[in-house]
């Protein structure tokens, strides 16, 4: 009996029935998840982002006919001497083969053009000039630039992250919207008990505090929810995409900890701060 | 300058409730110029209607004046200084005409209520709270929910959190309406106690009886106004 007296009396506002344990922390369990989609979804790009820029932005593929082949080490020293080369080295035969291999099988028999491998200093060089004179050098040597379809594959990460970015502010206004309706809930449905505590001198702090406590914890436990659920959702699409990072991709070192750890104190710190307002501003109609 | 001897002043106070449409109405009070002393207990009395519920309000500070200036255990309550009206009313005691008891907590914490938040850890508020339930007859019932209790002893859970702070001003709105005669000559007689404590007293009733108990200044109201004082 003496606990079930010490409960109310942390309850003065009957706040533990007044505001359903089940609805908000539902629906900011949603959020949160799809706050964790989205926030995933930002790392996700600009590691892609940065994968294709660092790793084949700058790469250029040079390409001699195997007629020319024999000319490998001139078209290499050629192009090492180059200032806006930054390396050069020949791709292996058996390297071709193995990258040709899921395509065309095994061919021992079939004559593979030299192919070397530059990287440039620079990913922004027009490497038409270094075309020309190379070809001058190694006629019929052929250079391959991927920068155009790097930069459209780096402008589509960008994309995805500022939509991931909208999706997250989208996530986090819904979440203050939701949390005034539940604060203006718990309002209407306590106005007698906060009338007759305003009455025997409770102060906005304490009646605002008492709100703000109870929908911050809410919001959290919600929020904490939504990131457990988060995780196996996020280890399974780490799993789908592992081909776009280039299959090297352990699901659960590759999950975004930091952000799931706080996202449950980003939300009860939503939903404190959004009852702090509301609840201020209801009060304001008492004397 | 605060006098020490006024605990409430009244000088030319009005009062308009705001009509359903959001304009401002008639005046629910007029023109109330008055001063009750330190110490004093006065009977509000008046026909229903007559305004005596919101002069209460307004002594409580559950209202302020729309025109006109209040003072309240010595302080002038402005509309620009609301932040210190919590502390001020936590040295009223209030007991109101329909309790307003908070259904979901027991007899003991509705009483331990306004010792809660005057911020009284709980070690020292237990013994307060029983002893005010002692004395209002309701020892032995601390655990029950209101909607457990009779109209009366609802009541005289309503006057022991009214006053269990000791507070300096206690006001009570026909404090009753609910009780037979024997629990009326006892209220009168809690009263009368801690008026002779200290405590300034003031009642709103139509009952005559209780009147004739006590021999007290009083204040009449009418339409209003106040057309007696003394």
């Amino acid at each position: 009996m003496a606990e079930r007296r010490t409960r109310y009396a942390r309850d003065p506002l009957g706040l533990k029935r007044a505001l359903s344990d089940r609805l908000l922390p539902g629906l900011v369990a949603a959020m949160a998840l799809l706050a964790a989609l989205a926030l995933a979804g930002t790392h996700g790009a600009a590691a892609l982002k940065e994968r294709w820029q660092q790793g084949a932005a700058a790469a250029v593929t040079v390409q001699l006919p195997p007629e020319q082949s024999g000319r490998m080490d001139r078209a290499l020293a050629l192009l090492r001497d180059m200032p806006e080369v930054a390396s050069a080295e020949p791709v292996s035969p058996e390297r071709m083969r193995e990258l040709l291999r899921p395509w065309l099988g095994e061919v021992p028999a079939l004559p593979l053009p030299a192919v070397l491998e530059l990287r440039l200093v620079n990913p922004n060089i027009d490497p038409a000039p270094l075309a020309r004179q190379l070809a001058e050098a190694v006629p019929g040597a052929e250079v391959e630039s991927h920068g155009l379809w790097v930069a459209r594959l780096a402008a589509l990460a960008r994309s995805v992250q500022a939509m991931a970015l909208v999706v997250l502010l989208l996530v986090a206004g819904v979440a203050v919207a939701v949390v005034a309706v539940a604060t203006r809930a718990g309002l209407a449905s306590r106005r007698q008990a906060i009338e007759i505590l305003h009455d025997l001198g409770a102060t906005q702090d304490y009646i605002a505090g008492r709100f703000a406590r109870r929908i911050g914890l809410l919001a959290a436990s919600g929020a904490l929810a939504g990131a457990a659920l988060a995780v196996p959702t996020l280890a399974a699409l780490a799993g789908v995409a592992a081909p776009l990072a280039g299959g090297m991709v352990q699901p659960w070192s590759s999950l975004p900890w930091l952000d799931l750890v706080l996202l449950p104190p980003v939300a009860g710190g939503i939903g404190w701060a959004t009852a702090q307002v509301s609840v201020r501003r209801w009060l304001r109609r008492l004397p | 300058m605060a006098f020490p001897c006024r605990m409430v002043r009244f000088s030319a106070v009005g009062l308009r409730y705001p009509s359903p449409d959001g304009a401002t109405g008639p005046e629910a009070l007029a023109d109330l110029t008055f001063m009750l002393p330190e110490g004093s207990f006065t009977w509000l009395l008046g026909a229903s209607g007559a305004g005596k519920s919101s002069l209460l309000r307004l002594m409580h500070l559950a209202l302020l004046p729309t025109r006109g200036e209040l003072e309240v255990l010595g302080e002038r309550v402005r509309r620009d200084r609301r932040a210190a009206l919590p502390a001020l009313r936590r040295r009223i005691g209030v007991v109101f005409q329909d309790f307003r008891l908070l259904p979901y907590l027991s007899a003991f914490d509705n009483v331990a209520l306004p010792l809660r938040l005057s911020g009284r850890s709980e070690a020292s508020l237990r013994p307060d709270v029983a002893e005010m339930l002692r004395w209002v007859g309701l020892q032995g019932r601390e655990l029950a929910l209101p909607q457990q209790l009779s109209g009366g002893e609802q009541q005289r859970i309503a006057i022991a959190r009214a006053v269990v702070t000791r507070p300096a001003l206690l006001v009570a709105d026909e404090p009753t309406g609910n009780l037979d005669s024997h629990q009326a000559r006892r209220l009168l007689a809690l009263l009368t106690q801690m008026n002779r404590l200290g405590t300034t007293v003031v009642v709103a009733t139509h009952s005559e009886d209780l009147v004739a108990q006590f021999s007290a200044p009083a204040l009449v109201l009418e339409e209003g106004r106040v057309v007696h004082h003394g």
